[in-house]
């Protein structure tokens, strides 16, 4: 792609400046936030559901599918041969955005919650007997608890959850009690979906190391809003997905070491991910692709480079600060809001805000917010342990990203009030 | 609260509450979210099921006393939206003394109504449900305005078949 002026020219719309995000300028790379939801300007903060991607990264999809698709790593003639180099290349951006030490640990997949089934279908089974033990906690999203209880009820293994502390962390206390010498694997999520927490993923490894089990991280909330590296986490697996950070949908990645995944049988079998195939028996590819079985999501794979690329380019330093700096302003503008209950830490989290309001259900609460085109989250989040957890049944959620704004935090405000208004009050 | 919205349901003032949800969470509406009616334990119920909608996380549970075809009885327990919890109230207040065919018209004329047929809007049969005509502007909640009216449903079906009075107990979508 580098020979098309018209790309060239949108990959040097970086922001400088990296004290401050200019965020007009940021705005107006996403064509979707020019758009109105029922005659109101969108105000999008439902970034932890799914963010919104630059027209680059729309671009850059076209441009594979007009200029450079076939299918990868099987023609000789020239676009496949293209493809496969913008395929693999965006292996090579993804592997150094996330600090990996060799480009080969990263396999592409679906998204974060065919990362996690991926482990737990080739590596579960292998290492996991009767009684045996794997960690979880009470803060995982569904993706990170039901491939694993599927995988227990497979192998008669036991689930254990580490407990949730009133103001929303993991109690590390709690995760001590239940390591033992049967634990085989903790899986924990880097960033909570629901409350914002940013969990101590490098002293979770290595407490759960010292016992010789081996560690799991969800990413998906994480890699989007924090400058994630594997090689200072510590963990063994890490899963993420594109569509969070400004990428496609139905792409995503695992991390995991290189001799864990040389170990691992294949998970899906197919094409791509084979030798050498016989009647008899057959021989599997290299890593990574012994585990991409099948013509995969190219395009996808090359957004997903693009996505991050992207964010890059505008500077991840930029980003945190920017999203710090909102946060604070959220934290203090929804505290100030009566009848308003907000869930999560004060520190130590992203822009994620869980929060009930006075008797209004979240539902309620978002369908009236959307009627000033203002889009949040309503529901269990895919949280419901967590939910049960802290007694509540919904939250709303609103989660904001590198483009949201403070004026955009004020409309929220507003509409919380209209929703009074409309509720005759709230207690 | 309804002064904002103009006569004709057209026009509003930029920072006012939009037509569409002044019609959809009328008084009536609040009021039977916020105080209930015909909630608690039934003793003598004969047919008791709970439904939930795993989207949102909202869980209603009928309990209805039938003796003979006929419905004596209705009351729920519910945690959930003001749709569902409205709804749900002012259905089991629709109920008593109903035969079940006559239940499961009702169930039809509601859901019929909840798809926008305006002319029910005059059918005194429905009462106060009929100020739930406004949740047929907002598709993505008239899951929520059934869910009650699933339950019955339920209820009625087995009932009908009489294949037995015991408690029935399920947790499906």
């Amino acid at each position: 792609m580098n020979s098309t002026p018209t790309l060239s020219n949108t990959r040097s719309t970086s922001v400088s400046d990296p004290e401050e995000l200019d965020t007009a300028a940021i705005r107006a790379l996403f064509p979707i936030l020019y758009r109105s939801v029922h005659g109101y300007p969108l105000v999008y903060l439902d970034n932890a559901a799914s963010s919104q991607r630059p027209q680059r990264v729309i671009d850059r999809i076209s441009h594979y599918y007009q200029e450079e698709h076939a299918n990868v790593h099987r023609g000789v003639h020239e676009l496949s041969t293209e493809a496969t180099a913008a395929y693999e290349e965006a292996r090579t951006t993804i592997a150094e955005h996330i600090g990996a030490p060799d480009r080969s640990e990263i396999v592409f997949t679906r998204g974060t919650t065919e990362s996690i089934n991926l482990v737990a279908g080739s590596w579960g089974p292998d290492h996991l007997r009767a009684g045996d033990e794997i960690v979880l906690t009470k803060m995982e999203h569904h993706s990170n608890i039901v491939p694993w209880q599927l995988l227990a009820e497979r192998r008669a293994a036991v689930l254990r959850f580490v407990d949730v502390t009133p103001d929303g962390r993991l109690d590390l206390d709690d995760l001590d009690r239940l390591l033992g010498p049967r634990t085989r694997l903790v899986g924990v999520t880097h960033v909570s979906n629901s409350l914002g927490t940013i969990n101590p993923i490098a002293e979770i490894a290595r407490r759960a190391h010292d016992v010789g089990a081996l560690v799991l991280v969800d990413g998906a909330q994480a890699a989007p809003h924090l400058r994630v590296d594997m090689g200072a986490l510590g963990c063994d697996f890490y899963a993420f997905s594109a569509h969070k950070m400004c990428g496609p949908t139905g792409i995503g990645a695992l991390w995991a070491r290189r001799a864990l995944l040389e170990n691992m049988p294949p998970y899906q079998g197919g094409g791509e991910m084979i030798s050498e195939v016989r009647l008899d028996g057959s021989s599997w590819a290299e890593v990574p692709h012994k585990f991409e079985a099948g013509t995969p999501n190219i395009a996808g794979v090359v957004g997903f480079g693009e996505a991050v690329d992207f964010l890059n380019d505008v500077g991840f330093d930029a980003i945190l600060s920017h999203e710090r700096a909102l946060t604070t302003y959220a934290l203090e503008r929804l505290r100030s809001v009566p009848a308003l209950r907000l869930y999560g830490p004060r520190e130590d989290r992203v822009s994620v805000f869980s929060f009930t309001y006075g008797d209004i259900h979240p539902h309620d609460l978002s369908t009236i917010l959307d009627q000033r085109g203002i889009a949040i989250r309503a529901g269990h989040h895919c949280n419901q342990p967590l939910m049960d957890h802290m007694g509540v049944a919904a939250t709303a959620r609103a989660s904001l990203y590198l483009y949201n704004t403070r004026e955009e935090i004020d409309a929220l405000i507003d509409g919380l009030a209209m929703a009074a208004e409309v509720f005759g009050g709230v207690s | 609260m309804s002064d904002t919205s103009s006569p004709t349901g057209q026009a509003f003032p930029d920072r006012g509450i939009p037509t569409s949800l002044n019609t959809l969470y009328q008084e009536v509406i609040l009021d039977h979210y916020r105080r209930p009616r015909n909630t608690g334990a039934l003793e003598g119920a004969t047919h008791t099921i709970t439904m939930n909608n795993p989207l949102c996380g909202d869980v209603i549970e009928l309990q209805l006393e039938i003796e003979e075809g006929l419905i004596r009885e209705a009351r729920f327990v519910g945690r959930g939206c003001s749709i569902s919890l409205a709804s749900a109230s002012m259905m089991t207040g629709r109920l008593k003394e109903r035969t079940l065919d006559d239940a499961r018209d009702l169930a039809l004329k509601f859901t019929r109504l909840l798809h926008g047929e305006e002319s029910l809007l005059d059918d005194g049969d429905l009462g106060d449900l009929r100020a739930l005509a406004g949740v047929s502007k907002f598709p993505v909640r008239i899951k929520c305005a059934l869910l009650g009216w699933n339950c019955l449903e339920e209820l009625v079906g087995d009932a009908g078949e009489e294949t037995s009075s015991a408690t029935a107990s399920t947790d499906t979508s």
